[in-house]
């Protein structure tokens, strides 16, 4: 077994009746960067907290660099751990500059040391020139790369960002979140990202892990958790997406746009996935499928179309290409798609 | 009671500000704190569980005596006292704290402060002050006899002790309604506005119903004052449950009387503290957001600037001008008349040495139950934040005699020392100590805490770099109220105190019952100064607090 970073087996946390976390693996490798996503409740933040050592497993083990800190009667305390944190609310110490705060985390080493990491920690987050500030008189970015600078200094194993940018407004968010990653490379580490928005964890995370009721769903690259999820929930929740129902049968799975082959051999009710650029539209007297809506876009128009069964697909079209609410329309696919069949029974992919 | 934040002592009850559920229940609190939150919470508890004790185990001659001793007369004076001190001074208050945060009245600044200093005046000075002024023989009279003025109505009784406290305590229910004035949300007036209503009507049926919470609690306060109160209604000869006690205490050969006494008067405030929660309980209100979130319409007096000038340029001159008047016209005569001021020296070491002793521990043991409430609520968090509160309810004199019953036959040693009376300082105190560190507690988000530990420091080690630092100044600030109400306290400070032990507060009681009160004019000017500095350094940072918040507003 290589040594990885940060090994998580069978992590479970209650709380009460509540399961927040329930037998959660997870493995990263040392300089990856792995986002874990999900809706509020979901359980992310029990998990990086579990991690960091502010909480104590119910079941399961935790393993930083192939050292067990979690599970059984091991608990070793966060102050022991070296995970680097960053809050959502930055939690600068506000008595304190920001010299003094990229220092705080340095106290075991010797004076001229500290000097150095502190120079070059601030150094890595450019604001060399605001050591003096204290952190009210800092803007919101600058705040945040502080944050960043103290949880670096001491060179920790793995950093922790829990909702980094969710404070920030969208202007600033886009900036600030490039500036993140591109310190974070520099600096070489580990993290764990910790995030609802999708965009921000494919933004920032080699990989994925999809989280959902104190359950991964799906972890891989950025590319495949978006094209190739494994349950409907992941579906759903990178990218937008709609579920036509359809009928397994015999290699092959049968929908109102079409009949699509597949590799498996499994039978019964399931939907497949479409995503708005997956459909195409033919005007026609004959079609089944009828024109709800058009809300413009700009480049292209976004359709909203009921098909005979009743469910709604969204079609992203040209601005060229022009339907009316109410037209009757033919839907196809796309040709390059590729249908992705989720079993009606528990969502989870039918190859 | 004076901070912008939640008041300190308005709030027995602890309504718990929403925090992060998540850590509190895998992270049991070390027992670095628990033990000692566990033993002070038991020992605030020492004086009325002894007094329950000695109850019990009383004679059922002392239990007959209670009956004779017409006790539901004394019950019904005090009731009385009670319901008319703070029905006047709700009325006083709400006006002042609209007047002073919502009008264009003019210098609104200076009334603001003025309005709220009554609170300096101790009760028992206050009473003798006016005493001098309106009794018998006193000041007013010797002016008005040369125009053929025999006799002044008398101001012994009801009337008395009634004016005296509505205007020296109104300022209580003031503070916590101007507190609550400033917090109100703008928006939800403006609703009413643009939904049809007047001015008139908005304020009946937005406003007003809005205050309420923080009128109960400011009452909840004046009444628990009214019915501990001890040196006015004594020198005002309106005898009420306190002074029955105390007449027991010192004369009766059965001091078991006087604890028998003692507990009823324990279960009237314990009616008041129920009646409060009870009111409390049916009323919710939700204040989304800590503060304003923008200026609140100032609303212009025009010709009504007169009435209202008028109205609380006499609160002022009244409970403020008479005092401080009266006290210099009594000092004037005593210097003249060589009173020997040498004797206020050991006086004065004596109260702020006592004063400051309780302050000090009040603010320490604060500390830990205040991080158990915060940090680690749960049940055992809420029982000792409750045992903190008894002090809150229980009457100085009970307090005192219960210490002066358990000392005797259990602690012999600590019997007639100042660490008994500096213990009993603290049981009443704490809850004041124990609200301002709580809020101080609350404004450090517990993520710098957990960022201190992720960057290596032990939780020992966070205490001292993070949160010490942070919450230094409101453990400061609820000291500094400890130490304002400790140099004020009358009953414990007689009854506990080692004989020959005088303090300022003493030195004013024992030459006024004399009716010296010339002698007595020195002593309580210096009571009154010493415990405005504190009053001022709280002044001082209300205004801080309220001119950040509104700049946040913009």
């Amino acid at each position: 077994m290589s040594t990885f970073a940060v090994r998580c087996t069978g992590l479970t946390k209650r709380y009460g009746d509540v399961v927040a976390v329930d037998g959660i693996e997870l493995a990263v490798q040392p300089g990856e960067t792995l986002s874990i996503v999900g809706p509020s409740g979901s359980g992310k933040t029990t998990t990086l907290r579990l991690v960091a050592g502010f909480e104590a497993v119910d079941a399961g083990e935790i393993s930083l660099r192939g050292t067990v800190v979690s599970g059984g009667k091991t608990h070793v305390p966060p102050e022991r751990r070296s995970v680097g944190l960053v809050f959502q609310e930055h939690a600068l110490f506000p008595h304190k500059t920001v010299g003094e705060n990229v220092e705080f985390g340095l106290h075991k080493l010797g004076s001229d040391e500290q000097s150095a990491r502190l120079k070059e920690a601030l150094e890595l987050v450019r604001l060399t020139h605001l050591e003096q500030r204290y952190p009210h008189e800092l803007s919101g970015g600058e705040q945040q790369r502080v944050a960043l600078a103290r949880a670096l200094a001491p060179n920790p194993e793995v950093m922790l960002l829990d909702e980094p940018f969710s404070n920030l407004d969208p202007d600033l968010r886009a900036r600030i979140r490039g500036e993140v990653k591109s310190i974070l490379a520099d600096a070489g580490v580990t993290v764990i990202f910790v995030t609802h928005d999708q965009e921000d964890a494919l933004f920032m995370g080699n990989r994925i892990a999809i989280i959902n009721e104190g359950r991964i769903e799906q972890s891989g690259t950025p590319e495949q958790v978006f094209h190739e999820p494994e349950t409907r929930f992941a579906a759903g929740f990178m990218g937008v997406a709609d579920f036509v129902p359809a009928e397994y049968v015999n290699g092959m799975v049968e929908t109102e746009l079409g009949v699509f082959p597949m590799s498996g051999e499994n039978s019964g009710p399931c939907e497949v996935m479409t995503r708005p650029d997956d459909i195409e539209l033919t005007r026609s007297e004959e079609g089944t499928a009828t024109v709800l809506s058009r809300t413009f876009q700009g480049i292209s128009d976004l359709y909203l179309i009921e098909l005979p069964s009743g469910a709604v697909v969204r079609a992203q079209r040209p601005h060229h290409e022009r339907y009316e609410p109410g037209e009757s329309v033919t839907v196809t696919v796309a040709a390059h798609y590729v249908a992705r069949c989720f079993a009606q029974s528990d969502g989870r992919l039918m190859p | 009671m004076i901070s912008a934040g939640p008041s300190p002592l308005a709030d027995p009850a602890g309504e718990h500000l929403p925090r992060r559920g998540r850590q509190d229940s895998s992270r049991p609190p070390p027992a670095t704190i628990v033990v000692p939150a566990v033993l002070i919470g038991l020992a605030m508890l020492l004086p009325i569980a002894y007094l329950l004790i000695r109850g019990a185990g009383a004679t059922t001659e002392a239990w007959e005596l209670l009956f004779r001793f017409r006790t539901l007369h004394i019950i019904g004076r005090t009731s009385l006292l009670v319901l008319i001190v703070t029905g006047f001074s709700v009325l006083l208050a709400v006006p002042i704290a609209w007047l002073t945060t919502r009008s264009d009245l003019p210098f609104r600044r200076v009334w603001s402060v003025l309005t709220a200093m009554p609170l300096v005046v101790p009760t028992f000075v206050g009473a003798f002050l006016f005493v001098s002024v309106l009794g018998p023989r006193g000041v007013l009279q010797q002016i008005l006899e040369p125009l053929g003025v025999e006799r002044l109505p008398d101001i012994y009784g009801l009337p008395g002790a009634t004016l005296v406290l509505v205007l020296l305590s109104y300022p209580y229910i003031l503070l916590t309604v101007k507190s609550a004035f400033q917090g109100l949300d703008p928006a939800l007036e403006e609703s009413a506005r643009t939904l049809g209503h007047g001015r008139l009507s908005t304020a009946f049926r937005v406003t007003l119903p809005q205050l309420r919470p923080a009128i109960i609690s400011g009452s909840l306060l004046v009444a628990l004052y009214t019915l501990s109160e001890f040196g006015a209604v004594s020198l005002m000869r309106y005898p009420t449950f306190t002074w029955v006690i105390y007449q027991q205490y010192q004369t009766a050969f059965d001091r078991s009387i006087a604890g028998v006494l003692s507990l009823a008067l324990v279960g009237m405030a314990l009616a008041i503290v129920l009646l409060d929660a009870y009111t409390r309980g049916r009323l919710r209100y939700h204040r989304t957001g800590s503060g304003a979130s923008r200026r609140t319409e100032i609303v212009r007096l025009g010709r009504w600037k007169w009435p209202a000038l008028a109205f609380v340029g006499v609160v002022v001159a009244l409970a403020l001008g008479i005092p401080a008047g009266v006290l210099l016209h009594w000092l004037v005569r005593g210097v003249l008349a060589g009173e020997p001021l040498l004797l206020l020296w050991s006086a004065t070491v004596n109260s702020l040495v006592v004063s400051g002793a309780a302050a000090v521990v009040a603010a320490v043991c604060s500390i830990p139950i205040a991080v158990m409430v915060v940090r680690h609520p749960g049940r055992l968090s809420h029982l000792l934040e409750r045992m903190s509160f008894t002090g809150f309810a229980l009457p100085g004199i009970v307090v005192a005699l219960a210490l002066v019953f358990f000392a005797v036959n259990y602690a012999r040693p600590v019997y007639q020392t100042v660490w008994l009376l500096v213990f009993a300082y603290v049981v009443l105190f704490l809850p004041a100590a124990l609200g301002a560190t709580r809020a101080a507690l609350l404004k450090v988000s517990p993520s710098l805490e957990d960022a201190a530990r992720s960057l290596g420091r032990t939780p020992a080690q966070t205490m001292r770099a993070v949160t010490a630092p942070l919450i230094a100044p409101g453990i400061v600030m609820g000291a500094a109220l400890v130490f304002l109400i400790a140099m004020k306290e009358l009953p414990a400070t007689l009854i506990l105190g080692p004989l020959g032990f005088d303090t300022l507060a003493t030195a004013v009681w024992s030459a006024s019952t004399e009716a010296f009160f010339a002698q007595a004019a020195a002593p309580a000017l210096l009571l009154i100064v010493i415990s405005s500095i504190p009053m001022a350094f709280l002044v001082t940072r209300e205004f801080g607090a309220s001119t950040s918040s509104g700049s946040d507003g913009s």
